[in-house]
């Protein structure tokens, strides 16, 4: 059974359709990787299933329960998680202190409860560790607003992690990194699906999404236009046609 | 009692659209809330009536150097404060509502308060409307009213100057890029919004007096009518005012006097409430945003 | 050659932000100075002040501390900007002399009951504007001291214009005095400490940024209507207070006064720092105390001043002192 199903969902801003009646499914511990030109409702998609935006109509189905137009902080807490096109970090607060809302949140509160305020700190430098900030130096501690942009993706990817997602959504995690912050990322994504998460991934890298994925959806103009396995939609004439064909 | 109803109802809602125009101006092109409305409106109907009673200046002469006082003064407001907090929305309103209740006390405490003030009339004599009895100095506000809306849009639509307004309020960072200076362009809104206020000070202050404490009025008016509207939307200051102006009129017959303001100060709230980007605003920004 | 100011904390300040705050008597000192003086200070001042009117101008101070307080913890808290201190105020002191007249309550009991009940009834007459941002909420907060102002003027209920008279006052003048500024101190330092605790961050983190904090699975809503009913609470206990004060409670306890000067206060301290504020209303409100005489002037005076501060030293008193307490700065050329 799927973890999460996505039917039949649409959604118009004013006249525009950005999505038109689209359907696909994530099984338990899938890579699905989301392309297609800008525009075509990548993001729109990421927002509904988060519930930052309502659908028109259509339903999302997760762990068999329907999520449709829950409000965000609820689809949080049942554990999809999701980071923003934009890294939207907590500027004034210590990279650290960032990990703090998360964890402070009813989904993970129970866990980190029970000791003096403080607890929570030592959980979040681990959970930095874990996504590449350096434990011993400065880094960590510093305010989100004077790191550079690598290190916001990292702290956003952090501050997904800390809600111990089953559910984990990438809104173009890419953009904006160096060739090897990239190549220092992927691996990470590796481990996080060797360890059971099932992954959402908006992309516009294609050669890393295809080696992350296990299944790519295509989308065109607020449509799904082919899904299959990497090697299929390198292979597929409809996608080569309006997608790849200058790129593979 | 219908025929006096619908004509002042008329009345008081082009004195609204008239309020509100100046406010909706400078917002519209700058995106300043310009706090300081109601006492560019009582500044301005103090300035005539010195122009007019101690220099002894000519009417029109009088009226034309107060509306150019108090542009000047709408433009120093921005050369001289605002530009300092520009893009910083909460700070430009305590800055122009600080700076708006200063210069009220100031005319208070220099003894402008009361009803020793007024304006003399443009137009003497009344006429006959429906069976009801109008002075003309009301039917001139429905005209100039009218006709300053008009010229507003004939401006702000169909002149390079108008062009250059709303691309600034479209997206000021783009418009800056075409080479339209954004400065001058602010300081031009704030100068033609406060032109605007002081020409409806100068034609509605005859109907009554110049009191400080009108100033607090003038300014809840023009919000309540922005709000409503949209703030930005000419075809929202229209349709607000009458909205307002009729409900206003209504409650003033019915419920009595106190009521006029409250009628204000609950579509301001309602508004917000319900649909916080008014009848025909465009602000995206309000509503659920990624 | 071209030079650059560098600050540089000092290194007591490093020693004690951490448990090395215990090894010496200077170290504690200088944790413990800027801290217990200033409390010192507060509970000193209505015994140093000259007689009875010095009192009084002690009382009305801590009252506007709790305004501009409270107006600081919510920008802070919630992100959101009140031009409407009054809206508390004028709530909390009605309440309080309601629940005296009508139904005889002692002073106490209805300050305890007018800061519950009117922290209640402000938040939920705000709660349906939480979602507005910016200059959209500050305009509500704006409008809903001047409407009920005009309900009460119109219907004529709670005493129409004439306002309530004959409410009781303090047992005597040792509670009259310390009630307020020890409740004063009590929630200065209480919000300071609360704004360090996991849940004090998380409202920050929500004025920071409230998409992410949604992201993020809080619920942002309900803890902005924490952070609003605790700000509202300070401003209904100085509603109140005021109220049993002056024996009388009318229209002017939604008077625009009170929502300028708090505002006033928290710029000329220090913005967001809390204790800034409070600085600041002991700074201006004496000021503007001493200047009574001059009339409206004194609202112009303290208008002007705090346009002048907003535009030329946002900064606050509170949080230059604290840099030169805290850091040594020196010119280094680069």
């Amino acid at each position: 059974m799927p973890l999460l199903t996505v039917s039949e969902v649409s959604k118009s801003f004013g006249g525009i359709k950005a999505l038109d009646g689209i359907s696909f499914s994530v099984a338990e511990n899938d890579v699905l990787g989301i392309i297609g030109l800008n525009g075509s409702g990548k993001t729109t998609a990421v927002n509904i299933i988060s519930g930052f935006a309502k659908p028109g109509s259509g339903q999302v189905r997760f762990k068999d329960r329907d999520i449709t137009g829950l409000p965000p902080h609820r689809i949080a807490g049942l554990g999809i998680a999701r980071t923003f096109q934009t890294v939207r970090p907590f500027h004034n607060l210590p990279a650290f202190k960032n990990l703090i809302v998360p964890l402070y949140s009813p989904r993970i509160r129970k866990f980190t409860e029970g000791g003096r305020w403080g607890d929570r700190d030592a959980v979040a430098l681990d959970l930095l560790e874990e996504v590449g900030f350096e434990r011993d130096s400065y880094v960590p501690y510093k305010p989100a607003s004077t790191l550079p942009h690598g290190y916001l993706r990292r702290l956003e990817l952090a501050r997904c992690l800390a809600l111990k997602p089953d559910l984990l959504m990438t809104d173009e995690l890419f953009s904006g990194l160096s060739a090897s912050e990239v190549g220092s990322m992927v691996p990470l994504i590796e481990k996080l699906q060797t360890r059971g998460m099932t992954l959402i991934m908006v992309e516009h890298r294609l050669r890393e999404l295809f080696r992350l994925a296990n299944k790519i959806v295509v989308m065109d103009r607020g449509r799904k236009i082919a899904e299959g396995s990497p090697s299929e939609i390198v292979e597929n004439s409809t996608v080569k046609e309006t997608y790849l064909g200058a790129e593979l | 009692m219908v025929p006096s109803l619908i004509i002042y109802g008329l009345i008081n809602s082009v004195a609204l659209a008239l309020i509100a125009l100046g406010f909706s101006l400078t917002y519209g092109i700058s995106r300043v809330a310009n706090f300081s409305h109601g006492a560019l409106y009582v500044v301005t109907g103090f300035a005539a009536w010195l122009l007019l009673n101690r220099v002894q200046l000519n009417y029109y002469l009088a009226v034309f150097l107060a509306v150019v006082l108090i542009s000047v003064i709408g433009a120093s407001i921005y050369r001289l404060a605002l530009i300092r907090v520009r893009g910083m929305p909460l700070l430009e309103i305590i800055v122009t509502f600080a700076l708006g209740t200063a210069a009220l006390e100031a005319l208070r405490f220099f003894g402008f308060f009361g009803s020793n003030y007024s304006l003399p009339p443009l137009f003497r004599g009344g006429v006959t409307l429906l069976g009801v009895p109008v002075d003309t100095q009301r039917l001139a506000v429905v005209v100039i009213g009218g006709t300053l809306v008009f010229i507003l849009w004939l401006v702000t639509h169909h002149t390079r100057v108008g062009l250059a307004f709303r691309a600034m309020a479209q997206d000021e960072q783009a418009a800056m890029m075409l080479g339209i200076d954004s400065d001058l362009m602010a300081t031009w809104s704030l100068a033609l919004g406060a032109a605007l206020v002081g020409l409806s000070a100068i034609v509605l202050l005859p109907l009554s007096f110049i009191a400080t404490e009108s100033g607090a009025n003038i300014l809840v008016s023009a919000i309540a009518v922005c709000i409503l509207g949209g703030l930005e939307s000419t075809a929202g200051v229209i349709v607000a005012s009458l909205l307002i102006g009729y409900a206003q009129i209504l409650t003033v017959a019915y419920l009595g006097p106190h009521y006029q303001m409250i009628v204000a100060l609950l579509a301001i709230l309602v508004t917000l409430i319900v649909k916080p980007s008014g009848l025909f605003g465009k602000q995206k920004e309000l509503e659920e945003r990624v | 050659m071209a030079r650059r100011l560098e600050r540089i904390d000092r290194p007591i300040k490093v020693l004690t932000d951490d448990i090395y705050a215990l090894s010496s008597i200077w170290n504690m000192l200088y944790v413990a100075v800027p801290r217990i003086f200033p409390a010192l200070l507060v509970l000193l001042m209505p015994l140093l002040s000259p007689g009875a009117y010095g009192e009084r101008v002690v009382i009305i101070t801590a009252i506007y501390a709790l305004l501009a307080l409270s107006w600081d913890f919510i920008s802070l808290s919630t992100g959101l900007v009140s031009l409407g201190q009054a809206l508390f105020f004028g709530v909390g002191a009605y309440i309080a002399g309601l629940l005296n007249l009508h139904l005889g309550l002692s002073p106490i009991l209805t300050l305890a009951l007018a800061t519950v009940l009117g922290a209640s009834f402000c938040t939920a007459l705000l709660a349906p504007c939480l979602p507005l941002r910016g200059i959209y909420f500050a305009m509500t907060t704006l409008v809903y001291p001047l409407l009920i102002a005009r309900v009460i003027e119109a219907t004529a209920i709670v005493g129409g214009t004439d306002g309530l008279v004959g409410i009781d006052s303090f047992p005597n003048a040792w509670v009259e005095t310390y009630l307020v500024l020890i409740f004063l101190l009590g929630c200065g330092f209480g919000l300071r400490r609360f704004m360090t605790t996991d849940l004090g961050l998380v409202l920050r983190s929500i004025s920071d940024n409230d998409q992410a904090a949604r992201a993020s699975g809080v619920n942002v809503t309900s803890h902005k209507l924490i952070a609003l009913w605790i700000g509202a609470a300070l401003g209904a206990f100085a509603g109140a207070y005021f109220t049993h004060l002056y024996m009388f409670v009318g229209l002017s306890a939604f008077s625009l006064d009170l929502s300028i000067l708090p505002i006033a206060c928290a710029v000329v301290g220090g913005m967001g720092t809390l204790a800034g504020p409070v600085v600041g209303a002991f700074i201006l409100v004496p000021l503007a105390e001493m200047l009574r005489d001059l009339g409206t002037l004194r609202i112009v005076s303290y208008s002007l001043l705090l346009v002048a501060l907003v535009l030329f030293k946002p900064e606050g008193l509170l949080s230059y002192l604290k840099r030169r307490y805290e850091q040594v700065e020196r010119w280094v050329e680069v």
